[in-house]
Order: structure tokens, then sequence, then C-alpha cells
């Protein structure tokens, strides 16, 4: 037993358990926190299998930014988890018997049929984030770019999805803007000249 | 001594399991309902980093970037329904969104 053996079993018992946690927890909030746990978790397996841009990719971006979205909408959302937790533990027989057959069938399936080495260790001087970028921008760079669309589409989504427009709100248009023409702002009055009007002097306070 | 394939292997299909059963038991939350299929999806992820280390083909790992691209944006748009759903409705029971059943 060396340590990346012991680091393994370490990180592949707490990444199990934390699983487990995140389907069975009561509270969406702690089910979200150890989903946090088993996606480092996840990131120390991947550490191990020498994808180290990927481990930190995964930190950044699932701890950094999906989970934290999830923890705000847990937070924000009013939830009456009696009622959500009804019938919770009546769906074990059916869910416990799917997920043990389903297990069976892959782990059997894999024991018997994948044998492998864990391949062999980079050298010292190995960049995993340059061969991956050497990589992505020669022979996937068309998926890369599809990759970068998709992520505006999701922004644009999420963003006119959530957007709620008030009543109140001032706003140009800049159609109309552009579509206007002297003629409606600007209105010319026809009317005859002014004439001086002589005002009589009041006779009382005035006169001297 | 290194980890064999496998282990891996089997530890992202025990995930993958672990996933389907919270699905089948979070029938009602559609919140933990989102993060059963984000397990899912991290149990994918596990297989193709593991074989990418196994075959020497940088091409897995890829491919789990990819994934983590489209899961994000899924997450996301997942989420704002969720939002607008919670405005509308002022629930997240799966049962209370039957409006499209006509």
């Amino acid at each position: 037993m060396n340590l990346p053996v012991i680091l393994f079993w370490f990180y592949g018992i707490v990444l199990i358990a934390a699983a487990l946690a995140v389907v069975l927890v009561r509270n969406p909030v702690h089910a979200a926190l150890f989903l946090v746990l088993s996606f480092f978790s996840a990131a120390a397996l991947w550490l191990l299998l020498y994808a180290e841009f990927l481990a930190l990719t995964l930190v950044l971006v699932y701890v950094g930014a999906v989970m934290v979205l999830f923890l705000f909408v847990v937070m924000m959302l009013d939830i009456n988890l009696d009622r959500l937790r009804q019938g919770f533990w009546r769906n074990l027989p059916l869910a416990l018997a799917v997920g043990v057959l389903m297990a069976a069938e892959m782990v059997t399936l894999l024991l018997r049929n994948v044998t492998g080495g864990g391949g062999p260790a980079p050298g010292p001087d190995y960049s995993n984030t340059r061969a991956l970028g050497e990589v992505i921008y020669t022979d996937y760079v068309f998926p890369f770019e599809v990759a970068a669309v998709i992520l505006l589409v999701a922004i644009v989504a999420a963003i006119a999805l959530t957007l709620r427009t008030r009543k109140e709100t001032k706003y140009q248009d800049p159609a109309e803007q552009l579509s206007a023409r002297p003629g409606d702002r600007l209105r010319i009055v026809k009317m005859a000249p002014e004439t001086t009007i002589t005002r009589e002097a009041p006779k009382g306070e005035g006169a001297e | 001594m290194t980890i064999p394939l496998e282990h891996y292997l089997v530890l992202g299909a025990l995930l993958f399991a672990i996933s389907v059963v919270g699905i089948f038991m979070n029938r009602k939350n559609l919140i933990v309902l989102l993060m059963a299929i984000e397990l899912m999806l991290l149990a994918v992820n596990m297989n193709f980093v593991a074989f990418a280390h196994a075959l020497g083909d940088l091409g897995g790992q890829v491919f789990v970037f990819f994934i983590l691209t489209v899961a994000a944006a899924e997450s996301a748009i997942g989420l704002a329904i969720l939002v607008a759903l919670f405005r509308n409705l002022s629930s997240i029971h799966v049962d209370d969104l039957g409006r499209l059943k006509g």
C-alpha cells in the first residue's frame, strides 16, 4: 500500500458517502454542501489520474460557480420541506432494487472484461494544461467554439427566463428615436403679429 | 503499484447507481433531482478521465471539458426555469407541475 492507493481508497469512500448523503439528506442546503464535498473528492481522484487541469476546472467551475448558483436558488426559494419529503421512504424498495441491480450489472461486467494497468505516469516536465491546450486548439477547435456558443446561449436563456420587467420602468426605444422627424417634434404656429396694448393708468393711487 | 483502471470504472458505476437511486427517492423535489443529474455527469466524467489516463489518449479529457461546459449550461438554465416556476406557482413540488397535461 503506497500513498496513491491509500489516497484512492480514502477519496473514493468519501465520494461514495457524500453522494449517498446528497440523495438522502433532508435539507436541500445540506445536499448542496455534500455535493460540493463529492466534487472535491472527485477532483482529488482526477489528480491521481494526472488530469490536473480538469481537476482544477472542476473545483473552479463547479464548486465556485455552479454550486454557488445552487445554494443561491435553494436559499432563495421558500420550500415546504414536509410536503416534498412525503412518501420519501416509500420509494426505497424500488429505488434500492433498481440501484443495486444496476450497480451489480455494471460491476460484474467491468470486473470480468476490463483489465488494465493504470497507464504510465507522465514525466516530470509534463504539463497537462499545455498538452490539453495543444489538442483543444488544433484538433478540437470547432467543438471548442461550439462550446462557447452553447455558453452564450445559456447566458441569454438564463437571463431571459428570469428577467422580470417592471411596469414603471423607463426605457429608450431606439427605433422610435431614429424614426422621429422634425415635423413630430416642432410645431409652427401661424398667428397674427402682436400689437402693443396701451393700458390706461389706474385712477386711484397712481394719480398724483 | 498503480491503481488499476477497473477501480475507477467501478467507482463511476457506483456513483451512477447512487444518483439513479436519488432520482427514484427524490421524485418530488426538483432541486435534488437536478443535483442527482450533476452526480450522474460526474460519474460519466470519472470514466472518461480514467480511460484517458489508461489509454494515454487526451481525447477523453477534452471530452470531459465539453461535458463540463454543457453541464454548467444545463444547470444554469434548469435553475432559471426553477426560479421562474417558483415565481408563478410558489412551489417546486413535481406534482404541481402538471399544467401542460391539458
